[in-house]
């Protein structure tokens, strides 16, 4: 096992990345499942219909109907379910590139509809009607707004709900979580935690809290190279 | 007639089912949440319980260790999209009949809903021995 994986640590970043990743997979493989088993009943149903049919039990169309658009429902989630997992797969595509705010949020709320069902939180996405676009890594972007919708999902109030949008100046993004009620009641050290931490660095990101709001907002340079370029600039004459 | 209650978040998943599981001439009766679930299967005396494993509101077993508190003697068969070992251990150890994949062949789930209902027959019969045998002891018949 000398030089193996088994005998080398996973350095913080790589694990909460991966674990990132395997949660998603999991869960879109869960909801895979759940489609593929009311397809499987459904033609199920039709066999059941065939079978009374030739016994000669006369079969009411409107049932063949229900059954028919069941399916085609199905198969019209399955495929959203399969555009957001393409797209989480291509997100590692490349660690520096174009990314569209909306549509990574979009593809966020996708992604996390699941845990917002199973936690009875409803996500309210409300773009503004413009498209920012921002340089960065969108695999490790996608990690973050998770594990900030993770938290806020967690820390909403009664009303279960957490709201989501964005606004864009020339040289920022600020994306805005908002009906995180229990902000108020939490000292700021709990979140972010030392995970999201290190995502923020290395988006050269910044959190800010308004807990009299219940909000969070996670602010992104336009490019995050510039940005860490001034960094390095401020590093050096230091 | 077996008497099954089906538990499961996805709504037409149920509906589907329920339709199939009456015309094999089962008394079937659905809800979407656990927490109606516990309250029905309290009201009702039912001869299997199958229940998701992921559901809102409350886990699939927590429900199920909360089933099986009330009415220990409960047939609980749990129906899951992915059942990881680890789970399906736990699902046995709190007492689950049995654990089925979704997606599951209703030949299957029907056979192991009639197993149930055997199995809480026998226990149902056991239980009148036990309490004709206390009686019978008590009284010094």
């Amino acid at each position: 096992m000398k030089g193996s994986i088994m005998n080398r640590q996973l350095d913080g970043e790589t694990e909460t990345g991966l674990q990132f990743f395997g949660k998603m997979t999991a869960s879109i493989s869960h909801e895979i499942k759940n489609v593929m088993a009311i397809i499987n009943e459904s033609a199920g149903l039709l066999e059941d219909y065939s079978l009374m049919a030739e016994k000669g039990m006369p079969i009411n169309p409107e049932r063949l109907k229900v059954v028919s658009n069941r399916v085609t429902n199905q198969i019209r989630r399955a495929d959203s379910i399969a555009k957001n997992l393409n797209s989480l797969s291509h997100s590692v595509d490349e660690f520096q590139k174009s990314v569209g705010i909306r549509e990574t949020l979009e593809l966020a709320m996708g992604l996390t509809g699941r845990f917002a069902d199973m936690r009875s939180v409803v996500l309210d996405f409300q773009p503004p009607p413009d498209f920012p676009n921002v340089i960065t890594s969108p695999f490790h972007l996608l990690n973050l707004i998770w594990r900030v919708l993770d938290f806020a999902m967690d820390a909403s109030g009664p009303e279960k709900k957490v709201g989501l949008t964005f606004e864009a100046d020339p040289t920022s993004v600020k994306i805005r979580f908002t009906g995180i009620e229990a902000l108020t009641n939490l000292p700021e050290t709990v979140f972010p935690t030392e995970k999201e931490a290190s995502l923020l660095g290395m988006l050269s990101a910044t959190i800010h809290h308004d807990a009299k709001k219940g909000e969070i907002n996670l602010v992104l340079p336009k490019d995050d190279r510039q940005q860490a370029t001034a960094e390095s600039h401020l590093e050096r004459s230091r | 007639m077996e008497k099954v209650l089906l538990v499961d978040d996805e709504k037409e998943f149920l509906e589907i089912m329920a339709e199939r599981m009456g015309a094999r001439d089962m008394d079937v009766t659905t809800t979407t949440s656990p927490k109606e679930a516990l309250k029905k299967a309290q009201e009702e005396s039912y001869d299997a319980v199958i229940l998701d494993l992921m559901m809102p509101e409350m886990d699939g077993l927590e429900t199920l260790k909360k089933l099986k508190k009330k009415n220990p003697d409960l047939q609980v068969i749990l129906l899951t999209g992915h059942a990881t070992v680890q789970k399906g251990v736990e699902a046995m150890k709190l007492g689950a009949t049995d654990l089925l994949e979704k997606p599951a062949d209703l030949k299957i789930l029907t056979e192991k809903i009639k197993k149930a209902h055997t199995r809480k027959m026998i226990l149902v019969q056991k239980k009148v021995e036990e309490k004709i045998r206390h009686i019978l002891a008590e009284k010094g018949w």
